[in-house]
């Protein structure tokens, strides 16, 4: 593609365990962009452009952050895990499956944001409270579902996992 | 993972509570939406929108894009070869502004390139020179004539009376008020986007989309490129939610224009400021209601005068006024009625279909009048909802009989029978993100007042006015496996997962296919008025019985049995008279059984100049209770609990029917005290997330919820649709909680801080 | 267009010495607003957020001073240890944006924007906090108040690097409160930050979003430090509605999509007040 700049920038970025090469890029793109336009990693979604939805919600090097506030290029040399890298296609994880089961999908669009938020919430509190799961995930928009299943599903997990549920 | 679930997920039949068929594609990431799609030597395309509401185009030049490296097509109104305009009951609008610009964000060029960058600059570099025309943005000059027309049909969409009864009754009690209803966007997450992609030639295209109705887009999209329409073929692209926003066309006719131009993919993908301006919204309405009872509290008479703003161009406005004034009496007995309804064109933001349509502006205001006049005779709110709750067998103020299950006071005690939140304000933990203010700390248990607050909705379900409204379906049963066809929208609703179950429960089969949803087989209608469990999924089951019968006659013919004796046990025929037992997986071995349906409801009546007509299809109802905390000197509010008991006719996926009612909720708590989009003279003020607020996991309360059963004769599987009533009444009753905790009168929705404090 | 990405403070400053007009990049969550948008084009971004320098905290003890790497994020503020020494700083940090925003934003990050509406600034003026500045050449400390020099704008220079900022540890009630219309994740209307030291025996408060800058209320200050009694963490009512008075006084508000003048003015009033009797909780 032709860069504004002139510049057919190439660098390399660590995806959920992968080295992947990035070629030709502009370095003004958000690694939500390279995720899903340069890597074809089509999992994040984008619905603001400005980190109010979480739908792009990703882990770089365990933190959760909003890929679309992320300039690609300084994310080089650190570890970044998408929704794909979660569970291998087919075999959902339980948080995945949960959202499944407790009707927490409707039409889906903020949901891989959503089990990349389960997912974290649930690692640095195995137990959370209604309250806690409310705020913690207050970051992720959703229009369909009124939250409601979505608790409910986070709430399943923790409770599969403390009476030794598998992983 | 556990087998349960995937067993439950196969085998589940009508009035299971199974998840969806697409869920571990949408929870892995891997389901593709519209903006997913892509296709080798894609180039991307963008649309240059007007910044003025109204104004001239005096020259456009394109010039500058064309230098622009990358750039492969810049189009305009000139290149539009087929009908120019376009929309859903009236073509008023331009695909692109050729002389006048009518709205902040009209489409007056679109360009192709290859990077989305690219595209940013090339319409940059297009050159347009306007001269600035008086914008039209009050409504009631569109009505009194004072300003003049902004467009060729005139600045008054559609004006109808209802007139009924005896004109001349008054009083003895009479309470009036006037309501206001801001601009609620349908923010649906999943931005518009499509991958079009030209014939060889260029000699047709097809588009994937995100859209409610396939085939309607089809035939407005082939008018505008003067193709036949069987020259445009439409796939369902993955739908992130649609609310309304997607039944009117945006991008479609552009991207196809671009990549028959360029003969290449193109992929065209909204960001979220340019959503706000491209697709209609929630019409901001205006509704003055005055009601006659009796001094015991019945309503005698009702006056009212709705003025719905309905933007640049007409969309489905017509139709969302006709719901507004022939809603205005709610699911309430009244015999007398003067009603007159405006529908009117300006130059804010067109307005179409939201969740409700119109009869969220009705409810309002109705139900607004109903705690007046329960206060004017010494009632509560639940009683004088009781005495005045309508019945199966009423007539309607347009003269149209209720024939439909019709359980409204079943709604109302029902409701009222949910417990209310036990814990005191606060909560028993005190944690201050329960208060109103949340993270903000502004409050403590000592400055907040509870209310609690009512609101009951009647809401027509399927399309009205004479419209020949109807679904397609095409089963196929083979070795056990149905395929389902049907060019219904999935937008997230869940019919995939109800077709199914029909599938399953009429064939007796465990596995059914869902084939992919496009344009190959006839309309499904559209994915909006509460209507493809009814209409659709009359059609699967229309479809479904059809291959039954002749299942049947098969397995008749081969043991000699009489067709009739044989029914679906399981998943096996079986004689009910005998003892014949035949697999359906063996009956329907070899040979495939193919039928096809359509589902037409009954007809129904265009209005007449006095607004009498049975116009309506069918009914559905539902009451909401909420509780809310309010801080009265800030004008925060905390929405602690909703209570709702719904008319669902037949719940066939409880879980499915849990999920509209939250849902829906929460766009009625949004209505009620957060979402709206700000005008200034023609000019949006919030186009993004950041400054339209949608409620939040910290937002939304704890909902309770009573589903009531009573299956409707009329409908095909005895099930009503579900998705509109819990956005309908929600609003007015979180309303009436935030007056009920202040004392105060509030008219208008969103209901602000300022509202509340100043 | 150039992405250098140091991981030394001595590596930023020399990039930012080369070009010293380079756009600052740090947690993200303002200029990829504008870059996403198309709203800002940019030249060269110099990226500070793997600037190990820039990470560290460090508590001094016996000077009961706190200094925060520009680098350190709000979600780490609003955590142990950082919380239990700013509260008011703590609670500001919990309400912005969301869990994932808390992640990248950074103190840092926040004092080059340095929007009025920025929650983390009014604690940061209250408690009359330090800006400390580098550049290849040299560094200087800033107060706050200085620092700030309008809506989004400040007094760094060209070549300059915000390194940190030093706050007091004060053994007084803090509190911070702001005002939005969503229970989560919003931009402030209106905020305010109040912070008391008894040992110099005053008050102090900051507004947000009632003005260009972040504003002292000296008079409000003033009146409530003859007013309470920081013995008894008592002070009258009257006194409570003065000080209220005072603040809504000090606001500068303007109208706009967010909120209008009138209100903001009224809700800091509000907000102040709430937070005096909070720190001096009897009559």
């Amino acid at each position: 593609m032709a860069d504004p700049m002139g510049h057919h920038e190439q660098y390399a970025l660590h995806v959920n365990g992968h080295t992947l090469e990035v070629r030709d890029a502009w370095l003004g793109e958000s690694l939500l962009y390279v995720l899903r336009e340069r890597l074809g990693l089509m999992g994040s979604k984008g619905a603001c452009e400005q980190g109010e939805c979480g739908s792009c919600s990703v882990t770089v090097d365990g933190r959760l952050v909003c890929s679309c506030l992320v300039l690609a290029a300084t994310a080089v040399g650190q570890q970044i895990v998408t929704i794909e890298g979660v569970a291998p296609v087919g075999s959902p994880s339980d948080v995945q499956q949960a959202f499944v089961d407790a009707g927490a999908v409707q039409c889906g669009f903020c949901t891989p944001g959503l089990i990349m938020a389960a997912h974290s919430l649930l690692e640095r509190s195995p137990e959370p409270t209604e309250m806690e799961i409310r705020e913690e995930l207050s970051g992720n928009i959703c229009r369909c579902t009124g939250y409601g299943r979505i608790i409910d599903a986070v709430q399943r997990v923790a409770v599969s996992r403390r009476d030794g549920g598998a992983r | 993972m556990t087998e349960a679930p995937v067993r439950d997920q196969l085998r589940g039949r009508l009035g299971d509570s199974i998840g969806r068929p697409d869920g571990v594609a949408k929870v892995q990431g891997s389901f593709e939406f519209s903006g997913d799609l892509t296709a080798d030597g894609f180039l991307w395309g963008a649309t240059l929108r007007s910044p003025h509401p109204h104004a001239r185009i005096v020259r456009i030049d394109l010039s500058g894009a064309w230098r622009i490296s990358g750039v492969e097509a810049v189009v305009t109104a000139d290149d539009v070869p087929g009908k120019a305009t376009y929309g859903l009951i009236s073509d008023d609008q331009p695909v692109f502004a050729r002389d006048v610009v009518r709205y902040v964000g009209e489409p007056v060029a679109a360009v192709a390139a290859d990077h989305p960058d690219t595209c940013r600059r090339a319409l940059a570099a297009i050159v347009v020179e306007y001269e600035l025309l008086a914008p039209l943005t009050d409504p009631e000059r569109a009505i009194d004539g004072s300003h003049e027309p902004i467009h060729p049909l005139g600045n008054v969409v559609r004006h109808q009376r209802i007139v009924r009864g005896d004109q001349t009754i008054e009083g003895p009690v009479v309470v009036e008020g006037t309501y206001h209803l801001g601009m609620q966007d349908q923010a649906f997450l999943g931005l518009e986007a499509a991958l079009a992609v030209p014939d060889p030639g260029s000699d047709g295209v097809e588009l994937f989309v995100a859209t409610q109705w396939l085939h309607e887009d089809r035939k407005q999209i082939a008018a505008c490129l003067g193709f036949a329409e069987e020259k445009v073929r439409l796939t369902l692209g993955g739908v992130g939610g649609a609310f309304g926003a997607r039944e009117d066309i945006s991008l479609q006719v552009h991207a196809c224009l671009l990549a028959l131009r360029t003969s290449r993919p193109v992929r065209m993908a909204y960001g979220r400021e340019e959503s706000f301006l491209g697709h209609v919204h929630r019409h901001p309405c205006t509704v003055f209601m005055r009601h006659h009872a009796h001094p015991d509290g019945r309503i005698r008479r009702i006056e009212a005068r709705f003025v719905f703003d309905g933007g640049a161009y007409a969309s489905t406005s017509s139709a969302v006024l006709i719901n507004g004034i022939t809603h205005a009496q709610g699911p309430y007995k009244c015999e007398h009625a003067t009603v007159d309804g405006w529908a009117v064109r300006t130059n804010n933001l067109p307005c179409g279909a939201m969740r409700g349509f119109g009869v969220v502006q009705a409810c309002f205001a109705h139900e607004g009048q109903m705690d007046k006049l329960a206060a004017a005779v010494g009632l509560d709110p639940v009683e004088i909802r009781l005495l005045n709750a309508m019945e199966t067998g009423d007539t309607l103020i347009t003269g149209q009989v209720i024939e439909n299950v019709a359980p409204v006071a079943r709604c109302i005690t029902e409701t009222a029978a949910l417990p209310l939140p036990s814990e005191p304000v606060g909560g028993h933990d005190g944690d201050p993100l329960r208060l109103p203010g949340g993270s903000g700390l502004t409050a403590d248990r000592s400055h907040i007042r509870r209310g609690i607050g009512w609101g009951v909705a009647i809401k027509n379900l399927m399309y009205s006015e004479a419209f020949d409204d109807y679904s397609t379906a095409r089963v196929r049963l083979i070795d056990g496996v149905a395929s389902v066809k049907f060019a219904t929208s999935e937008v997230g609703q869940g019919f995939v997962t109800i077709a199914g179950q029909i599938a399953r429960s009429v064939l007796g089969v465990d596995e059914v296919i869902i084939e992919p949803i496009d344009t190959s087989v006839g309309s499904a209608g559209s994915t909006s008025a509460s209507r493809q469990t009814w209409m659709s999924g009359g059609a699967v089951d229309g479809a479904c019985r059809l291959v039954r019968e002749r299942l049947f006659e098969r397995v008749g013919a081969a043991n000699d049995i009489d067709p009739l004796r044989l029914a679906i046990d399981g998943t096996d025929v079986v004689d009910t008279e005998g003892t014949l037992r035949v697999p359906v997986v063996e009956a329907s071995a070899g040979d495939p059984i193919d039928e096809t349906f359509e589902h037409h409801h009954r007809p129904t009546e265009d209005l007449d100049e006095n607004g009498q007509g049975n116009c309506h299809t069918a009914f559905a109802f539902v009451a909401h209770r909420a509780v809310v905390d309010v801080d009265p000197e800030l004008g925060l509010v905390k929405v602690v609990q909703i209570a709702t008991a719904q008319d669902v006719g037949r719940a066939l996926n409880p879980l499915s029917v849990v999920g509209q009612i939250e849902g829906g909720i929460a766009q009625g708590l949004g209505l009620a005290v957060m979402e709206e989009i700000i005008l200034v003279d023609g000019h949006v003020r919030n186009a993004s997330f950041t400054d339209y607020l949608l409620p939040t996991f910290l937002d939304m309360p704890d909902v309770v919820i009573s589903l009531i059963e009573e299956p409707d004769p009329m409908a095909p599987l005895g099930a009503k649709g579900v998705g509109e009533p819990p956005t309908i009444s929600s609003t007015p009753a979180v309303v009436a909680a935030i007056r009920d905790a202040l004392g105060k009168d509030l008219a208008r929705v969103p209901v602000r801080p300022s509202d509340i404090c100043l | 267009m150039s992405v250098i990405v140091p991981l030394t403070l001595h590596d930023a400053l020399q990039a930012l010495a080369e070009a010293p007009d380079a756009t600052l990049l740090a947690g993200g969550t303002d200029l990829m607003v504008e870059l996403n948008a198309g709203h800002r084009q940019v030249t060269d971004v110099v990226s500070l957020s793997r600037v190990a320098d820039l990470c560290t905290w460090q508590h001094d003890p016996v000077r009961q001073v706190l200094t925060l790497g520009a680098g350190i994020t709000y979600a780490e503020i609003a955590t142990e240890p950082i919380a239990q020494w700013v509260p008011a700083l703590a609670q500001a940090a919990r309400t912005v944006g969301s869990p994932q925003i808390r992640n990248a934003a950074t103190i840092g990050g926040n004092l080059g924007t340095c929007s009025p509406a920025g929650d983390g600034l009014p604690v940061l003026s209250a408690l009359e906090a330090v800006v400390h500045l580098r550049s290849a050449t040299g560094s200087r400390d800033l107060p706050f108040d200085e620092f700030m020099v309008g809506p989004k704008r400040t007094a760094r220079l060209p070549g300059e690097l915000i390194t940190g900022v030093s706050v007091p540890v004060l053994d007084g009630w803090q509190g911070y409160s702001k005002v939005g219309v969503r229970n989560a994740m919003v931009i402030a209307t209106a905020s305010v930050a109040l912070v008391t030291d008894p040992a110099a025996r005053r008050v102090r408060l900051a507004l947000g979003s009632v003005g260009p800058v972040i504003l002292r209320c000296p008079e409000a200050e003033a009146a409530a430090a003859t007013a309470v009694d920081f013995h008894a963490a008592s002070v009258s009512d009257s006194a409570v509605e003065h000080f209220a008075e005072l603040a809504r006084a000090a606001a500068r508000p303007i109208d706009d999509h967010r909120s209008t003048a009138a209100y903001r003015r009224h809700a800091v009033g509000v907000l102040a007040g709430r937070l005096l009797r909070k720190a001096f909780p009897n009559g």
